[in-house]
């Protein structure tokens, strides 16, 4: 296996304030890879270190084929779905699908047309296709997020909190898409999360991020660490147990 | 993909396939002559038989680069049509979405004619990928067509949309009616401190820039008449034509003109802002009126503040006067104050700012109207701060001509 990701002594934060320090881990290729915390943890910064958004005040990221992420003006190396979705307003879902498509192959209309209509239907929103994402609700959103972040058939698929805000059925849906979508095209995907039953679906592995450690306190798979560790943080994450975190931070 | 587009091509329209002349970058050569359409390609289609029972097998690598060729290909294969269409996957690779979506399109078109393809053979992964891009040719032909406006129906829903917006706007009235209503009967209700801040953002912060516009409109008008009234040896009256222009009509619609800019679009974007981020509904639900928490302090704001800027350009629009006087046309500043004393009544005075009051409380009202109408996220909010600072002007100027001729016709 060869890693995707590659992060070393990476450390986050905002204004010059460190959030999460000495984060080391990997990601191989074909994974699901599972980054949890609480709100307020730093999942999300770490995702926009991940994908160039934010420069990390110290330590290195390395993504396979593309080196250290960066607001680069090229061809996306990888899809991202934002945590609202970030369907432009002033598109139909369609054509916010499209985009990529138009932007960056020269495929003929009536073929980037079939496409965008397979894409949105695999994520369930078939017949919305002129539809402004204001006229639609938050999941479809979402759903409509996934569908532009495959557009391009990228290897490489970063979701911030997929399922958040979604039903428990449209919720399982979307896990078994990603599940489908990593296995059969070997693709590898990383999400940020903290609904446990989602996670447990579909992560191979995981990193759970603390706020007051102020950095990882648990890698590998989730299943695993939610029956083996005896590290009482990481069991008030898995049991959802709200006194064994309030007690850590008493004491 | 326009809005209108049709999403369905008859299923014979592959039939008519021209070869483009441009050469695609990432699809391979199109179909030229002798060459070989698949050369460039990192797949290969062979077709075995025809006439019953049609055999094509697809081999390597099946990928979103390659998926137009791939389409065009198995379409060219597919002509004539044979009864029966196999497509034999055992040799593929890889099949990445967009391939499998070509391949379904292909499929379902091939329904629409009684004659499905039937893919056989496939890899474990493949058969994966075929599944989750199956489309189901009972369901395809179930997709309803988008539907095309035509111009009457356009024209109808731009009318009902015209009636909504004007019941929109008397239901804003009608709310900041009961708000006056209520903040007379009980003061304690209104938003003071806010009123104060926004005073202070919209006139303290304006005025250097209603100082020196005004001041330079004196300057400017003073500059204009100086020739024409040297002419006739009245160089006097430059000091009346300046400060009865200022405080009648200049000095009220060059403030409200700046304030619109300045305040006017900076209410439509901050409530348009809120609209669309659902903090208006918040409001709502936590059981505090929008009208009376937002757009009040806003209109009481300007209301009380654009008199103020309207005096202060009013003076130095005169000061600017005062200079083209002093250095053009030869009069001291004691005759030319003198005579700007005896030429302005109490009145060009008070109309204008009876201008300027009615313009502050239509800047507010319109700019908080349309920022509460906003729809439709970051668009939206552009969409409503340009509507807000037109219709601004637009009233301004419309209201500026019907007081000037209701204060004309009062014989004031």
């Amino acid at each position: 296996m060869t890693a995707m990701i590659r992060v070393e002594k990476l450390t986050v934060g905002w204004d010059g304030r460190a959030l999460l320090t000495d984060l080391n881990f990997e990601v191989q290729a074909g994974e699901t890879f599972a980054v949890l915390g609480g709100s307020g943890s730093g999942k999300s910064t770490v995702l926009r270190h991940l994908i160039g958004l934010e420069v990390p005040m110290a330590g290195s990221i390395h993504l396979q084929g593309v080196g250290s992420p960066g607001k680069s003006m090229g061809r996306p190396a990888f899809g991202v779905l934002f945590q609202s979705g970030a369907l432009f307003g002033s598109m139909t879902l369609a054509d916010n699908v499209a985009l990529p498509l138009k932007k960056w192959t020269s495929l003929d209309a009536k073929t980037i047309r079939a496409l965008v209509q397979a894409k949105l239907r695999i994520v369930g929103l078939e017949g919305y296709e002129n539809h402004l994402p204001a006229e639609i609700s938050g999941g479809m959103k979402k759903r409509g997020g996934i569908a532009r972040a495959l557009a391009l058939e990228p290897s490489l698929l970063f979701l911030d909190e997929p399922s958040a805000g979604l039903d428990p059925v449209t919720s399982a849906g979307l896990d078994d898409l990603i599940l489908a979508l990593s296995r059969t095209l070997g693709m590898t995907t990383v999400l940020v999360s903290h609904e446990l039953p989602s996670i447990l679906a579909v992560a191979d592995r995981c990193i759970l991020l603390d706020k007051q450690a102020g950095g990882a306190i648990a890698e590998g798979n989730p299943r695993k660490l939610r029956d083996e560790s005896s590290d009482p943080r990481v069991q008030a994450f898995f049991h959802r147990r709200a006194e064994a975190t309030r007690e850590q931070e008493m004491a | 993909m326009g809005r209108a587009a049709s999403r369905f091509h008859l299923p014979i329209d592959f039939l008519f396939w021209k070869p483009s002349i441009e050469l695609p970058k990432l699809c391979g050569p199109p179909f030229l002559g002798n060459q070989d359409p698949l050369a460039a390609t990192a797949f290969d289609l062979q077709a075995h038989g025809g006439g019953k029972l049609l055999e094509v097998e697809l081999a390597g690598r099946l990928e979103l680069k390659d998926c137009q060729t791939l389409s065009r290909a198995l379409r060219a294969t597919l002509h004539p049509l044979p009864e029966r269409c196999r497509v034999n996957m055992a040799k593929v690779e890889r099949l990445d979405g967009a391939a499998a979506a070509v391949l379904m399109e292909v499929s379902v078109e091939l329904c629409a004619q009684g004659r499905p393809l039937e893919f056989i053979s496939a890899p474990p992964d493949v058969q994966a990928i075929l599944d989750i891009y199956y489309t189901d040719c009972a369901q395809a032909s179930l997709r309803a067509a988008p539907v095309r406006q035509g111009i009457f129906d356009q024209i109808g829903r731009s009318t009902v949309e015209l009636w909504r917006q004007a019941k929109e706007g008397l239901d804003f009235l009608g709310e900041m009616l009961l708000a006056l209503v209520a903040a007379v009967r009980k003061p304690s209700s209104v938003q003071w401190r806010g009123t104060g801040t926004l005073m202070e953002k919209a006139g303290a912060d304006g005025l250097p820039i209603v100082v020196l516009l005004g001041f330079l409109v004196g300057l400017t008008l003073a500059y204009q008449s100086s020739n024409q009234l040297k002419l006739y040896g009245a160089n006097l009256m430059v000091a009346d034509l300046v400060t009865i222009s200022l405080a009648r009509e200049l000095g009220p619609l060059l403030t409200a003109i700046i304030v619109t800019g300045r305040s006017g679009a900076a209410f439509a974007a901050e409530i348009g802002t809120m609209k669309v981020s659902e903090e208006i509904d918040a409001l709502y639900t936590l059981g505090i009126c929008p009208y009376r928490y937002l757009v009040f302090p806003r209109v009481l704001a300007l209301g009380f503040i654009l008199p103020l800027l309207t005096i202060l350009a009013d003076v130095v629009g005169s000061a600017g006067g005062l200079v083209i006087g002093v250095t053009e046309l030869d009069l001291t500043p004691a005759a030319y104050l003198a005579e700007t004393r005896t030429a302005l009544t109490l009145w060009d005075v008070t109309s204008g700012l009876v201008k300027s009051l009615v313009f502050g409380i239509v800047i507010a009202l319109v700019c908080c109207h349309k920022g509460l109408a906003a729809r439709g996220g970051a668009e939206g909010v552009g969409r409503t701060t340009t509507s807000a600072v037109v219709t601004s002007l637009f009233l301004l100027i419309v209201l500026d001509t019907a007081l000037t001729i209701l204060f004309h016709n009062m014989r004031l």
